[in-house]
């Protein structure tokens, strides 16, 4: 909901669609490269370990289908030869004879139908089961993860990951899966019938799969390469195109409109000329596969009629091995395009993989301790942490945090003051020292039961796309309407959702363009309100807001911290000066502690920060 | 608007179409001669039936083998070729489309440019371009010789034996509707599966950006429950999908398999009564397969079309979209040169709202002078200092600049008076240097220098690894908020314009950085016109005006003093944000 800008683009994904039989292969994006294929692969396949059973079904069930359709076109082979038969001894087609085995082939048809289907739709089932649960262990996984990896990678790459790499592992298993050990087998059982015919003949057909994959070698490799640089230009294109578009108006207020229509026609024209080199390319490999089946049909046609006029092969057996060559030219075009699918859903695999190895964040206590009262004393004993191990940033700070009061910290931007923040609510682990709430330190504490007492208000205002009564009751599920309501009105978020037209049932989508900024930041404070911790922490909650909202925001604010220990960590100085303590704080370390007026006097850090919020002109 | 944007896009290139149409023509008709020649293949060479006795002729088999190569061989090059013409007119009309509604954004104002998003301008102009491009494409392979193959497989096996058209009759209908019945049951089930992916996706997505907030609240049950139904639901969508999916290839070989049992069946008693030649079985099994595997093909591609539909309808929505903001007859190059500005009784609305966002706004900026304006969220202030640069136009008044109406201007020469420092600052795929320079590509490094050090951003690009040519990533997230804004500024300092318009951009910095630029500035651009949107008082103490805006109005004007004294609204304002004793 918030911070969209610093959403890493997502890339534009071609989207495949149904029908994903017929040879497209060529036309997508090439495959990225898995660090480590074989293991990967081992490991993606691994997953379908639950389903051993019925993976196993589907492999018979599949081998069943193939083999009784592989044995079709012989049968229609001999029908035919029965016809020929009868034209020649002039006797008339045997009837009887050509009909029964008509009614055999229909019948192998059928079953084989029936086969097929039913593996498909068991193999269905098994994908769509593996990937649920994968889908559901990544889950777990986000929830179990410290939030240190969190921080350490790009929000836009781990979406990635958990959404299009699960989609694209989904899709390659559907259609990998299925096609792989059908065509697999198809292609023996084919081979093995046509050798069982005419080893002659066979061995023609067959010259037609080396002839296939060199030529789709070929074409893959040179077309590899265009595609490299059709999707390097389609980058580049689409970086000055998001550019221009999201720097609009800069664009023309600094007079570079021209400019960056001229260089985006240069880029445009590098695409056409990249992409139409890798269509061409990879277009080629349809024709040419036709070319080649064609030619073993020419050479078939021919060199069975010579033997057929010979005597020394039944006429109908041409009739076969057309039907044969046919019948194992299409596994064998699709397993080449299966190769791309494969690799590319390896490397998603691959992805997803690391993400699920990456080390969880300890476990819980157990027994766990649980602070008696719930006064809201926090208490920071010769405290040391680091995010980095060369960046040094808080160092045995001591401070105690008294039930009621409020503490408010400041300093100048990466001096740690969000780092006091995490450490409290414990999303980081401390390298020294230790922090204690109620007397209990909050290691020994669970998570669940620190956080049910302490209550959040971020700069960024967290909100899902629920209505605003849902939002507001994210801290406490059980609230009664009435609590809602009491935290709405607190936070001065009642008067303003009066004035919408569904009131409290108005959904808060991505856009939130019915509300405001200021108005999104109160129905958080409602919510922190409504979750009635014992320590609040307000992390610069209130830089974001205009002015007007500001009164609001603030005097909600003040409301909120009635009664309750509160961590503020605020620019605005008027906020700080009403502050019970202040610790002003430099490079990770606190350099001074103490009241507004006693810091003044000290005439240290924090008068000097003081000062500079007026520039010259108002005199002292 | 498919069909218009195809016939708009593919015009120009006729030639090219044309030769896609011939030489897939050409490929089909040698296809489709070649069953043919392999009847005539097995009736006169293999056979060769005469007076009931076989009499082979294999001069006949090697003759109509050698006319068959041939043909395989010219079947290929047309192919080839038509496989050329085709990729050079869907990249063509990738690019000209692509071309099109860049140049169309380009001519955008910022009304159109917000009102569409730019996300989704950006998605319209690559995916969207793209999905009709990839129609294009396959069009040109598959749609024209899907109709060649089958009108020109039912010809030819007409020719062979029209007794055994009906079974055609029958199975190509029946094909036909089974595949069309699974492909239209299927759509609507992978468009709710995409729909559920994109559910699903979202919850990931709000999980992944809130982890802190659902960790702090303990929500970690509920926002499980809520994945896990999203998981359950797209589940549910794929399973349909997919068992649809998995019917079709069964059914297609189905058909297929039991038509050449029929042609069997029904052939053989033909040919034994002599009306048709063995050959021409074959032949007509050929036919078949090549006739139904033209229907199942241009039947899958069919899907393709409604999505190629959806992604014209958005392309040519953009394409539709004239801009508000039409420059000038004839433009005024000329300014005064002296930068003042003014707005004369200026109302402004978006086209087609109820209420204005601004109304009678008028003030005088003379050159030289700093002018604030302050107000609440949603008074209208952005929309203000936008009018300036003609980002958008007024409903109603005049700006202008140096006495020009902006209207009139050359907009060329009206922007190069103009530095502006927007709300998000965004800088662009390049370095720190080429951004600086974004205005005004002349710059000497030293006055990139001076720029960055009014900016109060000196030193940390002093500590960049390179520098001044350090990169920077698309969108500027490798620097924190805090330097973009600073190097926002610095960049409209290097262009040196005479009016600098400041919306809001001190608002990632912390007050003392606040301090120091803002006493930078006063003493390097004391002749500028200096416009300053702010939220903080501190900000625009020492303007010379300050202007407040409430719900579009200005309610009040002056100095902060002089406000003080009179605006109830002002010390409101000010009295959240100053010391106590300075308010008193």
């Amino acid at each position: 909901m918030s911070e969209r800008q610093n959403d890493a683009p997502v890339r534009p994904q071609p989207r495949r669609g149904p029908g994903g039989h017929g040879p497209f292969g060529g036309m997508q994006m090439p495959a990225e490269k898995a660090k480590d294929f074989k293991g990967s692969a081992r490991r993606l396949a691994g997953l379908l370990g639950p389903e051993k059973v019925w993976v196993g079904i589907v492999i018979l069930v599949g081998a069943a289908s193939v083999a009784l359709a592989v044995t079709g076109p012989k049968i229609i082979g001999n029908a035919t030869t029965v016809v020929y038969e009868g034209l020649i001894h002039g006797t008339g087609v045997d009837f009887p004879r050509l009909h029964g085995l008509l009614f055999w082939v229909m019948g192998i048809y059928v079953t084989a139908a029936l086969f097929g289907l039913l593996q498909g739709l068991i193999l269905n089932s098994v994908t769509q089961r593996t990937v649920f649960k994968l889908r559901a262990r990544v889950e777990e996984k986000i929830h179990q993860l410290p939030l240190r990896y969190f921080d350490q990678h790009p929000r836009g790459e781990l979406l990635s990951r958990v959404t299009n790499d699960i989609d694209n592992i989904s899709q390659s298993l559907q259609q990998t899966l299925a096609q792989l050990f059908m065509s697999a087998l198809t292609v023996l059982g084919v081979i093995g019938m046509m050798f069982s015919i005419s080893w002659r003949l066979a061995l023609i057909a067959l010259v037609s799969v080396p002839l296939t994959a060199g030529i789709a070698m070929m074409v893959a490799k040179r077309s590899q390469k265009m595609f490299v640089a059709q999707w390097k230009h389609t980058g580049t294109l689409n970086a000055q195109i998001e550019d221009m578009y999201t720097g609009h108006a800069l664009v023309k207020v600094f007079g570079r409109q021209k400019e960056v229509e001229a260089r985006f026609e240069e880029e445009n024209e590098r695409l056409y000329r990249a992409s139409f080199g890798a269509q061409f390319v990879s277009g080629i490999i349809m024709p040419a596969t036709m070319f080649v089946g064609n030619l073993a049909y020419v050479a078939i046609a021919v060199v069975g009629g010579v033997m057929v006029a010979h005597g020394s092969l039944p006429l109908g057996d041409i009739q076969a091995f057309i039907m044969y060559t046919r019948q194992f030219t299409q596994p064998l075009a699709q397993l080449g395009s299966m190769a791309n699918l494969l690799q590319s859903g390896v490397a998603s695999a691959e992805r997803v993989f690391e993400l699920l190895d990456a080390d969880p964040q300890s476990d819980d206590p157990s027994p766990a301790k649980s602070p008696r009262s719930k006064h809201g004393e926090l208490r920071f004993e010769n405290v040391s942490f680091r995010y980095v191990p060369d960046q040094p940033l808080i160092h045995d700070l001591s401070l105690v945090a008294c039930p009621g009061k409020t503490v408010a910290i400041v300093g100048p931007t990466g001096a740690g003051k969000t780092t006091l923040v995490n450490l409290i609510m414990r999303f980081y682990e401390l390298d020294g020292g230790r922090i204690t709430l109620d007397g209990v330190d909050i290691s020994e504490m669970t998570r669940d039961d620190l956080r049910a007492r302490t209550g959040m208000v971020l700069q960024d205002t967290w909100l899902f796309e629920g209505t605003i009564r849902e939002n507001i009751a994210y801290g406490r599920p059980d609230a009664t309407e009435k609590d809602i309501h009491r935290a709405a009105e607190a936070a001065y978020v009642d008067r303003f959702v009066h004035a919408l037209p569904d009131g409290y049932n108005t959904v808060l989508d991505d856009n939130a363009s019915n509300i405001s900024a200021g108005e999104k930041q109160l129905i958080t404070i409602a919510r922190a309100f409504l979750a009635r911790p014992s320590v609040l922490i307000l992390d610069e909650a209130t830089s974001s807001v205009d002015t007007r909202t500001e009164l609001l925001v603030q005097h909600a604010m003040i409301e909120l911290r009635k009664d309750r220990t509160s961590f503020v960590i605020a620019h605005r100085l008027s906020t700080i000066r009403d502050a019970d303590l202040i610790l002003v704080m430099e490079e990770g370390a606190i350099v001074e502690q103490g009241t507004h007026h006693e810091l003044l006097e000290a005439k240290g850090a924090y008068a000097r920060l003081y000062e500079a919020q007026f520039a010259a002109p108002v005199e002292e | 608007m498919l069909w218009n944007l195809l016939v708009r896009s593919v015009r120009p290139h006729g030639r090219l179409l044309l030769g896609v149409v011939i030489f897939q023509l050409a490929q089909s008709i040698a296809n489709l001669y070649l069953p043919s020649l392999q009847a005539d293949l097995i009736d006169k060479g293999v056979a060769n039936i005469t007076n009931g006795v076989p009499r082979p002729d294999i001069g006949h088999i090697w003759h109509d083998g050698g006319i068959m190569l041939a043909l395989t061989f010219f079947q290929i090059s047309c192919a080839i070729t038509a496989v050329y013409f085709g990729a050079k007119l869907a990249m063509r009309v990738g690019r000209d489309l692509r071309a099109h509604v860049f140049a169309q954004v380009g001519s955008f104002s910022e009304h159109e440019v917000q009102h569409f998003g730019a996300p989704s301008l950006i998605t319209r102009t690559t995916n969207d371009v793209q999905q009709v491009q990839m129609l294009v494409m396959m069009a040109s392979t598959f749609f024209i010789a899907a109709p060649f193959m089958s009108i020109g497989g039912v010809i030819m096996a007409l020719r062979q034996d029209v007794g055994l058209s009906w079974i055609m009759v029958v199975s190509i209908p029946v094909l036909l509707a089974a595949v069309s019945a699974i492909v239209v049951r299927m759509v609507p089930h992978f468009r709710r599966m995409q729909k559920r992916i994109d559910a699903i996706n979202r919850v990931l997505r709000e999980q992944l950006t809130g982890i802190r907030v659902v960790r702090a609240f303990v929500r970690e049950p509920v926002e499980r429950e809520r994945f896990a139904q999203a998981n359950a639901d797209v589940t549910e969508s794929a399973l349909k999908a997919g068992r649809l999916m998995v019917m079709m290839f069964p059914t297609v070989m189905l058909v297929l398999n039991l038509s050449s049992v029929g042609v069997l069946w029904f052939g053989a008693t033909r040919v034994d009564s002599g009306e048709m030649e063995i050959g021409a079985l074959f032949a007509f099994l050929q036919y078949l397969m090549q006739i139904l595997m033209a229907v199942m093909m241009a039947t899958f591609l069919f899907v393709l079309v409604p999505r190629a539909a959806v992604a014209a309808d958005r392309i040519g929505e953009v394409l539709g979209t004239d801009s508000t903001v039409v420059p000038a007859v004839n433009p005024v190059a000329k300014f005064a040169g002296k930068g003042a500005v003014e707005l004369r009784d200026v109302t402004f609305s978006y086209p087609g709202a109820e209420k204005p966002v601004l109304s009678n706004i008028s003030f005088v900026a003379k050159k030289g002078t700093r002018t604030a304006i302050v107000g609440s969220t949603g008074s209208g202030k952005t929309t203000l200092v936008n009018l300036l640069p003609r980002l958008y136009d007024v409903t109603e008044g005049q700006v202008l600049v140096d006495g020009v109406d902006v209207r009139e201007a050359a907009l060329e020469a009206l922007w190069s008076r103009i530095g502006l420092v927007p709300q998000r600052p965004y800088l662009f795929t390049g370095t720190v240097a080429s951004n600086l320079r974004y205005g005004n590509p002349k710059a000497t490094d030293a006055e990139l220098w001076a720029a960055l050090e009014i900016a109060q951003a000196k030193r940390f690009v002093e500590e960049m690894p390179e520098g001044l040519e350090t990169e920077v990533a698309q969108g500027g997230t490798t620097v924190s908020g805090g330097q973009r804004q600073r190097l926002s500024i610095a960049r409209a300092l290097v262009r040196r314009p005479e009016i600098l318009i400041f919306d809001d951009s001190y608002s990632a910095l912390d007050t003392a950085t606040d301090a120091r630029l803002r006493r930078a500035l006063r003493t390097a651009v004391k002749d500028v016109t200096v416009i300053v949107v702010a939220q903080r008082v501190s900000s625009i103490i020492d303007a010379d005006q300050i202007l407040v805006l409430d719900e579009g109005k200005i309610v009040a004007r002056g100095t902060h003093d002089e406000l003080l004294e009179s605006s109830e609204t002002y010390r409101e304002i000010v009295s959240t944000q100053l010391r106590a004793e300075e308010v008193a």
